[in-house]
């Protein structure tokens, strides 16, 4: 009895110390997404780099790609921007750009300046289309493979171990 | 005391200004609105209730939620909309499933213990009394012959 009490104490402590611990290495920003592993949501949307041409979810059928969602607006895409660059360059998989809430003249102006990742950039203005995928912090990237599926997101800075551990092992080249 | 409430009536005006800043349609209910919008979470700013955020995200989903009650949807069709995309994050009210059963059952689960504990400490102070007598009693003692011994040695001096 006397041994338990001394005992307890440091148990107890033992295990919040391992609750608190856990909780520092959480980010409370980052959300698990509903939408991994779920049909990506559909839309419709004008390319900024040609504006009489529209782009569907359809069109990308039988491709694995990866969804950027982005602004000009936008700090942390400017972090992200050189690992997408050099993705592109590789040229291993095809880069969607997603304008979230921003004007063309300020898009096509911002990827002048910093350069161009994207096959194509799609515009959306209102934000619907980044509501509809849960987009709640720019930028967001979704992999979306040949079916139209979500494989895997990342919230906020694309990594090169998001691209090393998620997309080359869906294309096949790890 | 006057500034503070006036603090306070600033705070609340700039509150109201914000919420209430959308035009709303004529068949949407205020009242039912901003009900609704307490309980969604708004998702840049985690601690704030899309009914007090104004960051654009928040207002953007308030602007679905309002089209939403205009086109005639129930709340529970309104916040599925908003889970489906955001997750159960975006509810301030966890729904009780495997995932949150703890959430839901902890805190019983802690009274529970709490009681457990108190009761043994109590059962266990409810027997001191009579220890702790006999202590005081001999401790008593103690001090008398003490005292009467000083007495006398007083009154040899």
């Amino acid at each position: 009895m006397k041994s338990l009490r001394l005992i307890l104490p440091i148990l107890i402590l033992a295990g919040l110390a391992v609750f608190l611990y856990r909780g520092l290495s959480l980010d409370p920003r980052t959300l698990p997404s509903v939408l991994v592993g779920k049909p990506a949501p559909d839309f419709t949307l004008t390319r900024l780099d040609a504006p009489d041409q529209k782009l569907s979810l359809a069109d990308m059928r039988g491709k694995v790609w990866l969804l950027n969602v982005w602004a000009s607006w936008c700090t942390a895409c400017i972090t992200e921007h050189p690992t997408l660059l050099d993705l592109s360059r590789n040229k291993l998989i095809d880069i969607v750009g997603l304008d979230y809430k921003d004007t063309a003249e300020q898009a096509s102006g911002w990827l002048k300046g910093n350069g161009n990742p994207y096959t194509l950039v799609l515009q959306d203005t209102d934000g619907r289309t980044g509501i509809n995928y849960g987009v709640y912090g720019v930028p967001e990237t979704f992999l979306i493979d040949g079916k139209g599926i979500i494989v895997a997101k990342q919230i906020g800075p694309m990594t090169s171990e998001f691209i090393e551990q998620k997309v080359l092992p869906l294309l096949g080249k790890k | 005391m006057i500034k503070k409430r006036a603090l306070y009536s600033l705070l609340l005006a700039t509150a109201a200004s914000c919420t209430f800043a959308m035009k709303l349609p004529p068949n949407v209910d205020e009242e039912r609105l901003r009900t609704l919008e307490s309980e969604l979470r708004c998702l840049v700013c985690q601690n704030q209730s899309l009914a007090d955020s104004n960051a654009s995200l928040a207002q953007d989903l308030r602007q679905q939620v309002v089209e939403q009650m205009a086109a005639g949807k129930t709340n529970t069709e309104i916040r599925d909309y908003l889970v489906a995309r955001y997750g159960d994050f975006v509810l301030y009210k966890p729904p009780m499933k495997s995932v949150t059963i703890l959430l839901w059952v902890g805190p019983f689960i802690l009274l529970l213990l709490a009681a457990v504990v108190g009761l043994i400490v109590v059962r266990r102070r409810s027997r001191l009394p009579a220890a702790a007598e006999a202590m005081s009693s001999d401790l008593q003692q103690q001090g008398e012959r003490l005292w009467q011994a000083d007495a006398g040695a007083s009154r040899k001096d």
